[in-house]
C-alpha cells in the first residue's frame, strides 16, 4: 500500500460529559488516523459516541462536555492540536472554512428566514477575502455543482421553497463553497429516501474527486456504508472495536459486535425467518466499565472478556479488531453461519455469476 | 357486544380467489386545501386488503403513503371515492356505535416513538387508555393481568408500567406504542414507518414482534415504509406510490422478480447493498416521468395477471404484458464491469451553463428603493448614480423607476395647480 499523507490524526482520545454531577465517560480512548482524500465511516448504535467523537474536530462538543486526555492533530498547512484549541477566534478560522459539517436534518440547519443565496455567500465571505460579486458568482457555481438546475432562479429563494433533497444538497454547497479538507457528514440521508439518498451519496462520491476532501461519514446504515466508505471504524460504548478496509470489514469481520450488526441485515433475511438482534442494551457509560463492555450481549463471551479488557490486535495491516478471540491462546470461533460468504449469497441474489 | 355485532360482520366479503377482502379502498381521492390551492394528494387509489397479510405502501416522501393510512383511521376526510371495512363503508358521516367500533378494531402504531406517548402518564395508563374508552375489562385485576399480559409479550417487565416514557429507550418506547395498539385486540394495525426512527439493530426487534403479533392473532398490517429492503422481508404485497398515484400493485417477491413500472425499478435499484464491492459498482437508476405518454390516453392501474396491478396507458400495458409474459425475472439491479468503472462516468443533473450576469449579493432590487426614490425623487437619482456606479444593476433600475415615477407625479401635481390657478385667475 502506498504511503498517503496523513491529514488528521487522533491519540488517545478521552471525552467526558457532566451530567447532573455524575461524569459521561462518552469517548473512552480512540486513536485513528485520517488519510487525505479517503472516505472513512464511523458505524456504531445510537449512544455509541460517533457523533461526541466527530464533534471533537469541530469544536462543537456541548458546554458540559469536555475532552480530558488526548490529542486531535490537524495537519493543515502547518499542524494544529484541536483538542487544545478553546477561544472561539481560533475555532472560527478552522470551522467551515477546513473542517466543515453536513447534519441530519437539512430543515434545522439551513436559516428559515435567510434566502439560500444569502447562506452560501456569507460562508464564502467570511472565509476568503473576495468581493460580494465574487462571492455571488462562486456561490452560483457551487449550486451548479450541487446539481441544482437554473442557480440563478433559485439564489433568491428560501429553504422551505426546496425539497429536502435539494435542502441538503444546499447544505452540501455550503459547506464544500470554502474546499474545506475534511467534511465531517453526520447521518446526511438519514432523513431522506432511499432515491434520494442514493444521489446524495453519489454526489458527494463525484465531488470528492473534484476537491480532494476527507470525509467522515458517521452512519448507522450499513448499505450506505459499503457504498460510500473506503475505510470502516466500528464503534461501540466509546471504542473503536473494528477497524478495516470496507472489504475487510464486510467480507472478513472479527468483531462478535460486527458479526452482530451484520446478520440483522434485512437483506440477508428470507420472508418466513426471524430477523437477527441482538439482545439486550449498551452499556451504561455513567459507571466504569470493566471488562469487554460487549461481553454481557455477546453469545460468544470469553471468561477473560469480563475481567480484562481486550487490547486491539492487528489482522492486517489495515486491520484491527479489539477483541479476545483474537489472541492465540483463544478458542477457535467461526463467525455466525448467515454472514460467511456474504459476497457470493449477495451475487446469487441479485443474479450474477460468479464475478 | 352483542348490539356492536349488528354494525360490522365478524367476516368481510371474500373475492373469487377464496380470500377474504378486510379492507378495500375505492377510487379514493384525498385533496387538501381549496380552489387554486387545492392539491390532491392521493388520486383514484383502489386497492384491497386480504385478512391476516401485510400490504405495504412505498414511496418518497410526499407521495401520500401517510395520507391513505390516516384516512383509514378515519384523521383524515376523503374527498372522493369510499372506504370499505369488512364490507362496509367507512369514510364519511358514520353512527356512533360504528366509528366506535371501527375506531377500535384499526389501531395505529406511529413513526417517531419519542413524540406519540403521553410524557405525562405511566406506560400503565399510556396502554390501558384504549381498555378504559371501550370498557374492554371485567373488573380492575382483570386490566391489570390483560396490561402485564401484553407487557411481557413485548418483552418489557410489569415492573416498567409505572415509569414514565422519558425513562425509555428509542426501541422500548417503539414496543410500548406496538403495546399499546394491540392490548385492544385489533384486527388492522396500520403502522407508519415504524421502525424509520431506529437504529438497525433495535429494528429487528420491533420487526420480529410485529411478526410474532401476526402469526398469533391474525393481525392484519398495513404497512408504511419507504426503505424496500425492510417491506421485502415483512410484507406479503407492496404497493408502490408515486405523487399520489399507486403505480404498481403486487406480491413481495413478484415485485421483485417483475418490477415493470420504471418508478419501482429506479426504487429498487437505489437500495443500498451492504456489499462494497457490488454497490460501488452498482447502476443507478432513476426515474423520469416524461418517460410516459399520457397525452392521448389516462392511464389505469389495471391487472395483467399473476396479482399483479401496474399504472399505465394502454400501450405500455401491453409491453408490461409482454414483458411479464416472457416469465424471465427482470435484472433491475445493474453492475458495471470492469471496463466501464475505469470510464469515467458523465456527470449527471448539470444543466447547460447559463448566460449569468455578474450581480452582486445584496443587490435585491427591493421594492422599497422605489418607494423612496419615488417620494424623494432627486436624492433617488443621486442613489441610483451611486448604484449603477457600483453596478447594482437591480436596484439602480429600482430607484431610476421611482425617480421617474415621483417626478412624473410631482411634475402632474404642478401641472394640474398651474392649470388650475391660470383657470382662476382668468
Amino acid at each position: 500500500m502506498e504511503k498517503r499523507k496523513v491529514l488528521l490524526s487522533v491519540q488517545d482520545l478521552h471525552v467526558k460529559f457532566r451530567v447532573r454531577g455524575r461524569q459521561l465517560h462518552a469517548i473512552r480512548g480512540i486513536s485513528l488516523d485520517f488519510y487525505e482524500g479517503e472516505s472513512v465511516a464511523i458505524v456504531g448504535e445510537s449512544g455509541s459516541g460517533k457523533s461526541v467523537f466527530t464533534k471533537t474536530f469541530a469544536g462543537l462538543l456541548e458546554a458540559n462536555g469536555a475532552i480530558c486526555q488526548g490529542s486531535i492533530l490537524f495537519y493543515d498547512d502547518k499542524p494544529v492540536d484541536l483538542s487544545k484549541l478553546h477561544k472561539p477566534r481560533q475555532w472560527q478560522q478552522l470551522r467551515g472554512g477546513r473542517i466543515a459539517t453536513v447534519f441530519q436534518d437539512p430543515m434545522t440547519s439551513l436559516n428559515p428566514v435567510l434566502t439560500i443565496g444569502k447562506q452560501i455567500t456569507s460562508v464564502i465571505q467570511k472565509h476568503q477575502d473576495c468581493s460580494p460579486t465574487q462571492a455571488r458568482a462562486r456561490a452560483l457555481e457551487m449550486m451548479e455543482k450541487v446539481g441544482i438546475s437554473q442557480p440563478e432562479k433559485r439564489f433568491d429563494d428560501y429553504p422551505f421553497q426546496y425539497s429536502g433533497g435539494m435542502r441538503q444538497r444546499i447544505v452540501i454547497a455550503i459547506a464544500l463553497s470554502c474546499q474545506p479538507r475534511i467534511l465531517i457528514c453526520d447521518e446526511p440521508t438519514t432523513a431522506l429516501d432511499v432515491t434520494i439518498q442514493a444521489q446524495i451519496l453519489k454526489l458527494l462520491k463525484e465531488l470528492q474527486k473534484e476537491f480532494g476532501y476527507t470525509i467522515v461519514f458517521i452512519t448507522h446504515d450499513l448499505g450506505v456504508v459499503a457504498n460510500i466508505a473506503d475505510r470502516v471504524a466500528v464503534l461501540y460504548a466509546g471504542q473503536i472495536v473494528e477497524l478495516g478496509t470496507a472489504e475487510e470489514i464486510f467480507y472478513d469481520p472479527r468483531h462478535p459486535y460486527t458479526w452482530a450488526l451484520l446478520s440483522s441485515l434485512p437483506q440477508l433475511a428470507r420472508g418466513n425467518t426471524r430477523l437477527y438482534s441482538i439482545s439486550g442494551t449498551p452499556p451504561s457509560l455513567y459507571n466504569r466499565i470493566s471488562g469487554d463492555p460487549f461481553a454481557p450481549r455477546n453469545p460468544y463471551c470469553l471468561k477473560i472478556d469480563r475481567v480484562q479488557e481486550p487490547p486491539l490486535f492487528q489482522v492486517s495491516d489495515t486491520h484491527f479488531a479489539k477483541t479476545w478471540l483474537l489472541d492465540p491462546r483463544a478458542p477457535k470461533v467461526e463467525k455466525p453461519e448467515l454472514i460467511r460468504d456474504l459476497h457470493q449469497k449477495l451475487l446469487r441474489e441479485y443474479g450474477i455469476e460468479g464475478a | 357486544m352483542e348490539k356492536q355485532s349488528k354494525l360490522l360482520p365478524d367476516t368481510g366479503p371474500v373475492d373469487d380467489q377464496g380470500r377474504e377482502i378486510l379492507l378495500e379502498l375505492e377510487h379514493v381521492d384525498i385533496s387538501f386545501g381549496k380552489g387554486s390551492d387545492q392539491v390532491r394528494a392521493v388520486k383514484d387509489a383502489s386497492f384491497c386488503i386480504y385478512k391476516g397479510e401485510t400490504f405495504s405502501l412505498v414511496g418518497e416522501s410526499g407521495s401520500g403513503k401517510t395520507t391513505i393510512g390516516r384516512a383509514v383511521i378515519r384523521v383524515n376526510p376523503c374527498s372522493g371515492g369510499r372506504i370499505l371495512y369488512k364490507g362496509v363503508p367507512i369514510s364519511g358521516k358514520l353512527s356512533k356505535g360504528l366509528e366506535r367500533q371501527v375506531i377500535r378494531s384499526i389501531q395505529m402504531v406511529f413513526q417517531d416513538p419519542a413524540a406519540c406517548l403521553n410524557e405525562r402518564a405511566t406506560v400503565e395508563y399510556i396502554i390501558s387508555e384504549g381498555l378504559y374508552n371501550f370498557h374492554l375489562y371485567e373488573n380492575e385485576a382483570d386490566r391489570r393481568q390483560k396490561v402485564e399480559q401484553i407487557i411481557r409479550h413485548v418483552g418489557l417487565l410489569p415492573e416498567h408500567l409505572t415509569r414514565y416514557p422519558h425513562e425509555f429507550s428509542g426501541g422500548q418506547r417503539q414496543r410500548i406504542g406496538l403495546a399499546r395498539a394491540m392490548v385492544m385486540r385489533p384486527e388492522l394495525v396500520i403502522a407508519d414507518e415504524p421502525i424509520s426512527a431506529l437504529d438497525v439493530s433495535v429494528r429487528a426487534q420491533v420487526l420480529n414482534l410485529m411478526k410474532q403479533f401476526q402469526q398469533e392473532q391474525n393481525v392484519t398490517y398495513l404497512f408504511i415504509a419507504h426503505d424496500l429492503s425492510i417491506v421485502r422481508f415483512i410484507s406479503d404485497r407492496i404497493g408502490v406510490i408515486y405523487k399520489g398515484d399507486i403505480v404498481e400493485i403486487a406480491e413481495a417477491e413478484e415485485l421483485f422478480a417483475y418490477p415493470l413500472h420504471p418508478y419501482t425499478r429506479s426504487l429498487i435499484s437505489a437500495i443500498p447493498i451492504p456489499d462494497p464491492k457490488l454497490e460501488k459498482s452498482k447502476v443507478l437508476l432513476t426515474y423520469d416521468p416524461a418517460v410516459h405518454d399520457y397525452s392521448r390516453e389516462q392511464p389505469k392501474l389495471t391487472d395483467i395477471g399473476n396479482g399483479h396491478l401496474v399504472f399505465g396507458s394502454g400501450e405500455e400495458l401491453r409491453q408490461y404484458r409482454a414483458i411479464r409474459e416472457k416469465n424471465v425475472p427482470l435484472k433491475t439491479v445493474l453492475f458495471k464491469t470492469q471496463e466501464q468503472q475505469n470510464v469515467p462516468e458523465q456527470r449527471t443533473g448539470t444543466v447547460e451553463r447559463q448566460e449569468r450576469s455578474e450581480r452582486p449579493v445584496y443587490d435585491t432590487g427591493s421594492r422599497w428603493y422605489t418607494a423612496g426614490a419615488f417620494l424623494l425623487p432627486p436624492i433617488g437619482f443621486i442613489a441610483g448614480a451611486v448604484f449603477r456606479r457600483f453596478r447594482y444593476m437591480r436596484c439602480y433600475h429600482a430607484c431610476k423607476r421611482g425617480a421617474v415615477a415621483g417626478l412624473v407625479t410631482l411634475g402632474a401635481i404642478a401641472g394640474t395647480f398651474c392649470a388650475a390657478l391660470l383657470l382662476s385667475v382668468l
